[in-house]
């Protein structure tokens, strides 16, 4: 069995706003697209903030809301969008059988009680029986659930009724990608009609900017494009974003009359050790078997490069040599305006790309490099592509449906 | 002339297990824990690891032999447990494995170890706790240690040990994480794209902060005076689940390229479905309906009806409402059989294992069903009337099993079972 798969619903938030008008506006009809960058909130290292959201909108019972951290709001919240986006929100007989993949990394602890023992633990006769006392005594006991990777999926089942079945795929980008990936190989073979994939992530939270100071991987300062950091020494600036996105067989779509933003073409994962060239190698076979797989060429690219220097540098010089060839006919680095997305790097990817071919139109070039070039004839297929700050790489087609 | 290729009721490519392996509290390697579970040993302690102090529950099913940090010890188990399947199924190279990785990992989070020295190390002009410990990370640069706290970590370095092909998925979906592993990996090899998978559920997460979460929860047992006897699955003074460690690897395979390079064939998995929970974060709804679907959606997948069973491998975590739910939701899936089904709890031996407990369970089935033994609940001394089950009490029982079904229940609502039978298909 070998099924066409289409992207019929999106929901999309990050630091340019709430749904697919906002991003469409920021990125492709403003005269000049300028990100939303906080350069003081977790300084010195910049970040792409969330856009305050109405929680109520999605998540109606306050009690829900309470039960979540606000990594899993933003996920539930957007998720709700797409349900919605794809007209099956509140149709309990789809809800039952759509499948869910997230890719999910896990929620913000508690400052203040870190913080509080941090201030005391070092003094304790026992630090250990100190932080045993302390944890038991302060920590509230729904915080375990509201940090749990696997409930920000919990949450969408309890708040929106999907309920064909629940997996999370555990954190970085690679689960990004293998979620939309997993789910797009079982719809073309069969193994399940519509899905639920997609990802939530909160840049601006000092738990994760700890992770990113600590390996190095930061950009610190004033921001400039992707393009332009590896020479920089690089960094990632990361960026707050929520993108979930239905997928589901064209037949079932059909079936139910609803018309796609566009088609998902195959998606591929894979892993190196990063050692020089081995990125580039993994994406040349995937390059090669998705340009086999595309109706229309060339191909445009949507990235989301995370300006760390290495990769960036070798993705870069990839690209070139497509370009130079004709495959690729220009590059978006929509990292430039949403922050490197992480788990939802790839997700968003294939959003915007479904965006872009439904709109008939492409993104602006964000790069003073003049690496990104415009274009004079919108992209009839895209290759997403990301590649995570640490590991894995992933491309996959999205073409327009005529 | 050549055999034709063997399909299931759904003409799908039939998944063999050619390889398997395991590690627990009771020991390295299958046949140490085999012997120690039909013997009905338990593999539950006194915690050594930290200081109890302060915490309701000081007991728990550690793996005490071995030693790092929580993510190095997830690791160590799951590369115990993977050698021994990759072994046994003979297949591919050593550190060339033929077909991806699907692992079961717990969560990960930043240990109060390091906590401490970031905090320790930093200017104490900086008044914020958290802004302390990034300004000594982000001078550090240490990509080593901070790789570690990455989440696709373990998953990363089993790929890399193994030799697996593409980028390893790293699942979390709590305790029905090892089931759904193996899902992963019976829908790869359904859908042609690979002859091969490697499944590996492990987890070695017990650390201070792990159980007081649970604590909070009102999910542990608190029988800290008798350790072996405080994993009491379906007895009625069951008082909560005992919190473990424990790695299992399958080694899955398409039936007829096992056959064809002469493996020998453990078992079948037959069926494996899921169903999520709508109802609560921690509760089942209260009707089962989740889980009998979850049930059903695995009969329906592997072509059988529920008579077909002799015997089920529980979930059987030991907490009143797993138990209850669980054996409620059986009795409407099977009918007034069920009375008659053995169903025992590995649980009851090895105490929860999370993430690691469906692989680990799944391996057990396996030998269950090698062995004709069933592996006793032991613990059992004060029947729950509300549960009418022969839950094979307290000591191995020889039986012929050809046909088992396996239960994962996780918090978050992720149910997943599996349906394991004996070769041939």
């Amino acid at each position: 069995m070998s099924r066409e798969v289409w992207i019929t619903g999106i929901g999309l938030t990050s630091s340019l706003g709430e749904g697919l008008d906002a991003h469409w506006q920021a990125m492709a009809e403003a005269e000049h697209p300028k990100p939303v960058i906080n350069t003081e909130l977790c300084a010195p290292y910049p970040v792409h903030p969330m856009v305050p959201l109405d929680f109520d909108k999605q998540i109606p019972k306050r009690s829900d809301q309470r039960q979540m951290e606000n990594w899993q709001r933003v996920g539930v919240y957007t998720a709700g969008l797409a349900l919605a986006d794809a007209g099956v929100a509140g149709d309990a007989d789809i809800l039952s059988r759509t499948h869910m993949i997230v890719g999910a990394s896990g929620g913000e602890r508690d400052y203040a009680v870190d913080s509080a023992i941090l201030a005391e633990v070092g003094k304790a006769a026992s630090p250990e029986e100190f932080l045993n006392d302390r944890l038991s005594n302060d920590l509230r006991p729904t915080l375990f659930l509201a940090q749990l990777p696997n409930l920000l999926a919990g949450n969408i089942s309890i708040v929106h009724k999907v309920t064909g079945s629940s997996r999370t795929l555990l954190g970085e980008e690679s689960a990004g990608i293998s979620a939309v990936e997993v789910a797009e190989r079982r719809i073309r073979g069969g193994q399940g009609d519509i899905f639920l994939v997609g990802s939530a992530v909160v840049a601006e939270r000092k738990d994760s900017i700890m992770i990113l100071a600590g390996g190095g991987w930061g950009w610190k300062g004033d921001p400039v494009p992707v393009w332009a950091r590896p020479e920089k020494g690089g960094g990632s600036i990361n960026g707050s974003v929520g993108a979930f996105l239905v997928i589901e067989a064209r037949e079932h779509a059909e079936a139910r009359g609803r018309q796609p933003y566009a088609r998902l073409g195959p998606v591929f994962s894979d892993r190196s050790t990063r050692r020089p060239g081995e990125a580039a190698a993994n994406a040349e076979r995937q390059f090669a078997a998705i340009s086999k797989a595309a109706h229309h060429h060339p191909l445009a690219v949507i990235t989301g490069a995370s300006g760390i220097a290495a990769p960036t540098r070798e993705e870069r010089d990839f690209l070139a040599g497509l370009m130079a060839k004709g495959e690729v006919s220009t590059v978006r680095a929509a990292s430039n305006m949403i922050g490197t997305a992480i788990d939802a790097n790839f997700a968003s990817g294939v959003a915007l790309a479904a965006l872009a071919l439904s709109r008939k139109g492409f993104y602006k070039p964000t790069d003073d490099t003049g690496f990104e070039k415009p274009l004079a004839t919108p992209p009839e297929a895209i290759a997403v592509m990301t590649w995570g700050v640490w590991r894995g790489e992933g491309m996959g087609l999205v073409e327009a449906v005529s | 002339m050549a055999k034709p290729p063997l399909r299931d009721h759904r003409n799908r490519p039939v998944v063999a297990i050619t390889g398997i392996g395991m590690i627990s509290s009771l020991g390295v390697g299958l046949d140490e824990n085999w012997k120690a579970i039909t013997a009905g040993k338990s593999g539950v302690h006194r915690i050594k690891r930290f200081p109890t102090t302060h915490l309701k529950t000081t007991i728990a099913g550690t793996i005490d032999y071995l030693s790092g940090d929580f993510q190095s010890l997830t690791l160590q188990a799951g590369e115990h447990a993977g050698d021994e399947a990759v072994k046994m199924a003979g297949l591919g190279k050593p550190g060339d494995f033929p077909g991806p990785l699907f692992t079961a990992i717990p969560p990960v989070e930043m240990e109060w170890r390091l906590r401490r020295q970031l905090y320790s190390a930093a200017d104490p002009a900086i008044d914020d706790a958290y802004d302390r410990m990034i300004a000594v990370a982000g001078e550090a640069n240490d990509h080593h240690e901070y790789e570690q706290l990455m989440y696709g970590h373990v998953g990363e370095k089993l790929a890399e040990r193994f030799g697996t092909k593409g980028a390893p998925i790293s699942l979390t979906t709590a305790c029905a994480s090892g089931a759904t592993a193996i899902q992963l990996g019976v829908e790869a090899i359904r859908r042609g794209e690979t002859d091969a998978a490697l499944c590996i559920g492990t987890d070695c997460s017990v650390s201070a902060e792990a159980v007081i979460r649970f604590s909070l929860l009102s999910a542990l047992s608190t029988a800290n005076d008798t350790p072996e006897e405080a994993s009491r699955p379906f007895s009625k003074d069951r008082d909560g689940f005992v919190i473990a460690e424990g790695a299992a690897a399958l080694v899955l395979e398409n039936y007829d390229a096992a056959v064809a390079r002469g493996a020998t064939i453990l078992g079948i998995i037959r069926g494996a479905a899921e169903k999520a929970d709508d109802f609560h974060r921690t509760r089942s709804k209260p009707d089962g309906s989740a889980i009998i679907t979850a049930l059903k959606n695995t009969f329906d997948d592997a072509g059988i009806a529920p008579d077909a069973i002799d015997y089920i491998n529980a979930h059987g975590t030991g907490t009143p409402e797993n138990d209850r739910m669980e054996a409620m939701s059986l009795e409407k899936v099977f009918g007034e059989r069920i009375h008659g089904v053995a169903i025992s709890s590995n649980k009851s031996m090895l105490g929860h294992t999370l993430t690691a407990s469906g692989a680990i369970e799944a391996v057990l089935t396996i030998k269950t069903i090698q062995d004709s033994i069933i592996p006793p609940t032991i613990n059992y001394q004060v029947p729950d009337p509300g549960i009418v089950l022969d839950v094979v009490p307290n000591h191995a029982r020889e039986q012929k099993v050809t046909t088992v079904l396996s239960n994962s229940f996780g918090f978050g609502g992720q149910n997943a079972c599996l349906i394991i039978t004996a070769e041939p298909a």
